[in-house]
């Protein structure tokens, strides 16, 4: 095949901000404001960023569960976003999604193996046959058939994720995306479903658009990875490159918050504690997003919007005074004769 | 080597065997006894209500020579001013009051779930609408408006439907927008939508089974209201009227009388409580039968 699988450019999806006795629109919050990725077949790429940066959003607005107001999504060549309803439905059966809450994501009236089976339904697929075809998606993801006829709420937080998992294979979709998929999991059972996926991929061949805030989540599937920050892709590259030799103040602190297996190196390790909240995505900061929180800051950075720069083949960095590969933030800010706030160590 | 992936938290000693949706909703009502009391006691009261006519030897709007009898062996539930037996007035009454508020509660239940579901699904200028409709009729003196639309349209147990029917609606309406506004917003929905599902389907399939509990509770507390509201039109004269009986306006003839046989207007009275309590005992043992997580389903 010809060209990534999938391609989303300059991709803007906003809210209205409404208030007052008539609902007048009276701003905007730019949840996702111009990301670009493609995705080719079979890869993982990974979003992270904190809560409210957008990620969610950005899976949605991709299947168009929600509409984006601008950009470019395209699969296989083919602009997702002008299509009719009619091939949009089509088009679902190539695009599928695994939801966060997997409390929320089944329908509580619902026997899973009639959610599972309910995509092939809809497309076309003959009752039994579908149940049939269900019953194999949820061995394949490690249930057992003769649960088909339970409900929801009588299996466990990782069990409904399994459920909804099948759900999304029931297509053969070649997108998946992954809506933090295990963060509402408890820890010993996120590995499993992580490694579910893995294996699922493996497998069928699936190409992942893996969302999570946490960074060692992403960490042991990913191919590629995308840091977003207030509906921006701050950082941009290679897992290796990002692990290894991050360019952005914002992810040598989101890795800096990562905890680490080892009790030795874990007890001297230092965390950086950005200063203050997120600021409100209505009225976002001038210049480059993250300045207000960034403790490596110039004027310039208030004035003009980084744009995104190649660092290092195909290593793209949203930021005016990237910090190079070998040098740390710490070392930075220390250069600068400024302080942050450190944890540990 | 096991295959340590497959979890297995599932207690397997739990029966696996499928059971029909139809039959766990049976097995839950089952435990909730005086919500089966209560349909046993509907189901009793409904078939005597057309059987015990027919069995009578008095028609219901016969006259006979005994006139503001109490209760004696020939007439168990007495006679009225004119001598018409009451037993079989009542029965009869029972009959049309029953046939009323079913077909005011099923009509309200069908148009306030359908403008309610609609509304909350699609918002903007239909929910806009929907809602304003609802605003008016809320708005305007529920007792006035029956009045006026009951001179107008005369008193026949239909009329009277229609009329209670119109005005009942709004409530049930609300619930069930409300309801489908917080829904649609769940994941499950969207997970509906991403699969490819219609607007129809997301509603009918997936939402509405899901409001369905509180829908049911309101349908048997409108079947309540419906018969208080057609006993208070017929007490106050707007009801159904002469010679059709219903259990409000027996209660009203009986009014005059209540001090020389309280009878007259206890029986009729006794036979709305009963039928109005033992609806709502009922309503909450179907609510909590169709929610599949609710307890005891299975054990």
């Amino acid at each position: 095949m010809s060209g990534p699988l999938l391609v989303v450019a300059d991709l803007v999806t906003h809210f209205p901000i409404k208030a007052g006795l008539f609902r007048r629109v009276v701003g905007h919050v730019r949840a996702v404001d111009g990301v670009s990725f493609h995705l080719d077949s079979g890869e993982t790429v990974g979003v992270v960023g904190e809560s409210g940066c957008g990620k969610s959003t950005l899976g949605r607005s991709v299947l168009r569960l929600v509409e984006p107001d601008d950009g470019v999504v395209a699969f296989k060549g083919e602009d997702v976003l002008s299509v009719d309803k009619t091939r949009m439905r089509e088009l679902r059966r190539e695009m599928q999604m695994v939801f966060q809450d997997p409390f929320a994501s089944l329908n509580p009236r619902l026997p899973v193996r009639d959610t599972v089976a309910e995509p092939l339904i809809i497309h076309g697929t003959a009752k039994q046959e579908a149940r049939q075809k269900a019953d194999e998606l949820l061995e394949a993801v490690g249930m057992r058939p003769e649960h088909g006829n339970r409900y929801p709420h009588e299996f466990s937080g990782g069990q409904r994720q399994r459920v909804g998992i099948a759900r999304a294979l029931a297509l053969d979709p070649s997108v998946v995306i992954l809506d933090e998929p295990v963060s509402a999991l408890d820890v010993s059972i996120q590995s499993q479903v992580i490694n579910l996926l893995d294996d699922l991929q493996h497998r069928f061949g699936f190409a992942y658009l893996f969302i999570a805030h946490d960074l060692s989540v992403v960490r042991h599937v990913s191919d590629r990875m995308l840091v977003m920050y207030l509906g921006k892709v701050v950082e941009a590259a290679s897992r290796a490159d990002v692990y290894d030799s991050p360019a952005h103040p914002y992810t040598h602190a989101l890795l800096s918050a990562v905890p680490v297996a080892d009790p030795g190196v874990e007890r001297k390790r230092k965390r950086i504690v950005l200063e203050g909240d997120l600021p409100n995505p209505g009225s976002p900061p001038t210049g480059c997003r993250f300045r207000t929180r960034c403790p490596i800051a110039h004027e310039l950075c208030a004035i003009e919007t980084p744009p995104a720069v190649d660092v290092a083949n195909g290593h793209m960095v949203a930021c005016h005074f990237p910090i190079e590969r070998g040098e740390t933030l710490l070392d930075r800010v220390a250069q600068l004769g400024r302080s942050v706030g450190v944890i540990g160590g | 080597m096991t295959d340590t992936r497959h979890v297995s938290a599932i207690d397997d000693s739990i029966e696996t065997e499928a059971r029909s949706f139809g039959r766990q909703v049976w097995d839950r009502f089952r435990r909730h006894k005086l919500a089966v009391l209560a349909a046993v006691v509907l189901v009793v009261l409904t078939v005597s209500f057309w059987v015990a006519p027919a069995l009578s030897p008095y028609e219901f709007d016969e006259i006979t020579p005994d006139f503001r009898q109490p209760p004696t062996a020939a007439h168990p539930f007495g006679t009225d001013d004119i001598g018409r037996d009451l037993l079989v007035r009542t029965f009869m009454g029972g009959r049309f009051s029953i046939r009323i508020a079913l077909l005011v509660a099923l009509s309200t239940t069908l148009i306030g779930t359908l403008l309610g579901a609609v509304a909350g699904y699609f918002g903007g200028w239909i929910d806009a609408l929907v809602s304003q409709i609802i605003n008016m009729v809320l708005l305007v003196p529920a007792l006035a408006i029956l009045l006026v639309l009951a001179l107008k349209w005369g008193s026949s147990p239909w009329s009277i439907s229609i009329v209670l029917a119109a005005l009942l609606w709004t409530r049930i309406a609300r619930v069930v927008r409300g309801l489908f506004l917080q829904y649609k917003e769940q994941e499950f929905v969207m997970a509906a939508r991403s699969a490819g599902a219609r607007s129809g389907r997301i509603m009918f399939r997936h939402i509405l089974p899901n409001v369905m509990g509180p829908v049911v509770v309101e349908t048997t507390l409108l079947v309540g209201t419906a018969i208080i509201l057609e006993s208070t039109l017929s007490f106050l004269g707007l009801g159904v009227q002469f010679p059709t009986p219903t259990l409000g306006n027996l209660v009203a003839e009986a009014k005059g009388a209540i001090d020389s046989n309280p009878y007259r207007v206890l029986l009729p009275g006794s036979f709305v409580m009963l039928i109005t309590l033992s609806i709502n005992f009922l309503g909450d043992g179907l609510r909590d039968a169709l929610d599949p997580s609710s307890g005891g389903g299975r054990t």
